[in-house]
């Protein structure tokens, strides 16, 4: 095996790779998030239509789309790998274990939260992305604000999306400073900042998205 | 013998060698004494255990002082029991109520076989070191004290990763079975000192490789190991060590 390869099927090359695509993918909500703001304008969708074509049309975004693509992809395997690698580290488990002494729960549960995830990113990606994609390889007009307040008419759709985003906050309440750690940087000035930080993002990012489909369901939006 | 007055229910792990199935036994314990320690409980049980004739319970232990690193009872579902900073040799029966039930398992990772009972085989840890945990300085006349300057904060921080004994809690408690808190402590200790330099980067990397060798789990920051180490060993050294490794793998190019 070359060098580069050890290093990165390394224990910490693995978390390495874990925790950059962690960041990336953070970095992506904070972009996903301010473009679903725009609806809160309340200008039946105008602004975030305009947002939501640009996203869809612009050829740097088209390219930043596929590297999103392939950031979640390595951030899924290599979790598999790092899992199974992990369940193998303790083939007999204890009787009695009292994990909450020691640690939080969400901190424990990242694969379990992920994978809830990824459930409801599937039926996301149905519901939005898709037919934006169609839209634009048949050429035809799009409104993606109409397909969100259609989509978000039904009750179960509602609670999907709010579980969805739950999951996400505890994903995010460990992963956000978990990826600072394991860069190294660990100081004591700043670490304190990131884990307040980290906190706070991991509250009111999901609050925003939540608020989305509780807001046009109950007609605060529309 | 004993003189306190404390009645216990005790669930030991019992296993036969390192090829057998083990399963947790059940022993009543009365009179205990609050005072004694965990290890002088069990020394009561298995005296009784002799006096019956049957197989007495191995565990390890040698110092009971707190210092030496060999006991390694899973109690209750934490290492070294329910109290912080402490080894199981200086856990007291006091910790405890009279009625209690416990639960004792061995380590449990794959890179710790079980010996017998709640005996495990840490040599996976002393590999660890002989990849690199060491400075290679030739002896000679002792040098004049403070000849090589150090910060206060960093000699502070070096003293405290070298407070690790070895014992393995952090493995043991880990979800992951990772020894990362163990291997960067003994990565730190020398890496924050000037005689641990020159070797630096080459020990960052053959340590992580023997680690990653013995099947050690791999870190995912849970904290587990920081919150159960008897000797509060910090985070901050797999930061250190984390910080290191990647400097020498991607960055300054260093080889092994």
């Amino acid at each position: 095996m070359s060098s580069l390869s050890k290093a990165f099927t390394s224990s910490i090359g693995k978390k390495f790779v874990m925790g950059l695509t962690g960041l990336f993918l953070i970095s992506f909500l904070i972009v996903h998030v301010s473009i679903n703001a725009l609806i809160f304008l309340n200008d039946s969708g105008e602004t975030f239509n305009v947002a939501a074509d640009f996203m869809g049309h612009n050829i740097v975004i088209r390219i930043m789309e596929v590297g999103l693509f392939v950031g979640i992809i390595l951030h899924i395997v290599q979790a598999i790998i790092l899992t199974s690698q992990n369940n193998a580290a303790r083939p007999e488990k204890y009787a009695y274990n009292k994990a909450s002494a020691n640690s939080k729960w969400y901190s424990r549960s990242m694969g379990l939260l992920g994978t809830l995830i990824l459930m409801f990113l599937v039926l996301h990606l149905y519901h939005f992305w898709w037919p934006t994609k169609v839209a634009v390889y048949t050429h035809q007009e799009h409104n993606t604000f109409q397909n969100i307040v259609m989509i978000f008419q039904e009750p179960w759709v509602v609670v999907v999306y709010v579980l969805g985003v739950i999951s996400l906050g505890y994903h995010l309440l460990h992963g956000f400073q978990s990826a600072f750690q394991t860069m190294g940087w660990n100081h004591k000035k700043w670490t304190p900042v990131v884990k307040t930080v980290g906190i706070w993002f991991s509250i009111i990012v999901p609050i925003i998205f939540a608020l989305m489909p509780i807001s046009i369901y109950l007609g605060w939006i529309g | 013998m004993s003189t306190g007055n404390m009645n216990l229910t005790l669930q030991v792990w019992r296993q036969k060698n390192s090829k057998s199935a083990g399963k947790l036994v059940d022993y009543k314990l009365s009179d205990i004494s609050p005072d004694m320690s965990f290890l002088e409980m069990f020394d009561v049980l298995n005296e009784q255990l002799i006096t019956k004739g049957e197989e007495p319970v191995v565990f390890d232990h040698d110092c009971r002082e707190g210092i030496c690193g060999m006991c390694s009872m899973f109690i209750n579902g934490q290492p070294h029991g329910p109290k912080d900073l402490v080894t199981t040799c200086q856990l007291h029966m006091r910790s405890f109520k009279d009625g209690d039930t416990i639960v004792v398992e061995p380590w449990r990772a794959k890179a710790f076989p079980v010996i017998k009972d709640l005996a495990v085989d840490r040599s996976a840890f002393d590999r660890v070191i002989a990849a690199g945990g060491f400075v290679s300085v030739n002896t000679g006349n002792a040098q004049d004290a403070n000849n090589l300057p150090i910060p206060k904060s960093k000699a502070d921080a070096a003293f405290e990763a070298a407070a690790c004994i070895g014992c393995g809690a952090c493995v043991a408690t880990c979800k992951n079975a990772s020894a990362m808190l163990f291997v960067s402590a003994k990565i730190s200790q020398l890496a924050l000192l000037p005689q641990g330099q020159p070797e630096r980067y080459r020990r960052v990397q053959s340590m992580v490789a023997q680690m990653d060798e013995e099947g050690f789990g791999n870190c995912t920051n849970t904290g587990a190991c920081e919150a159960e180490c008897p000797k509060g060993i910090s985070l901050e050294n797999i930061a250190r060590m984390n910080r290191d490794y990647l400097s020498a793998k991607f960055i300054s190019e260093e080889e092994v």
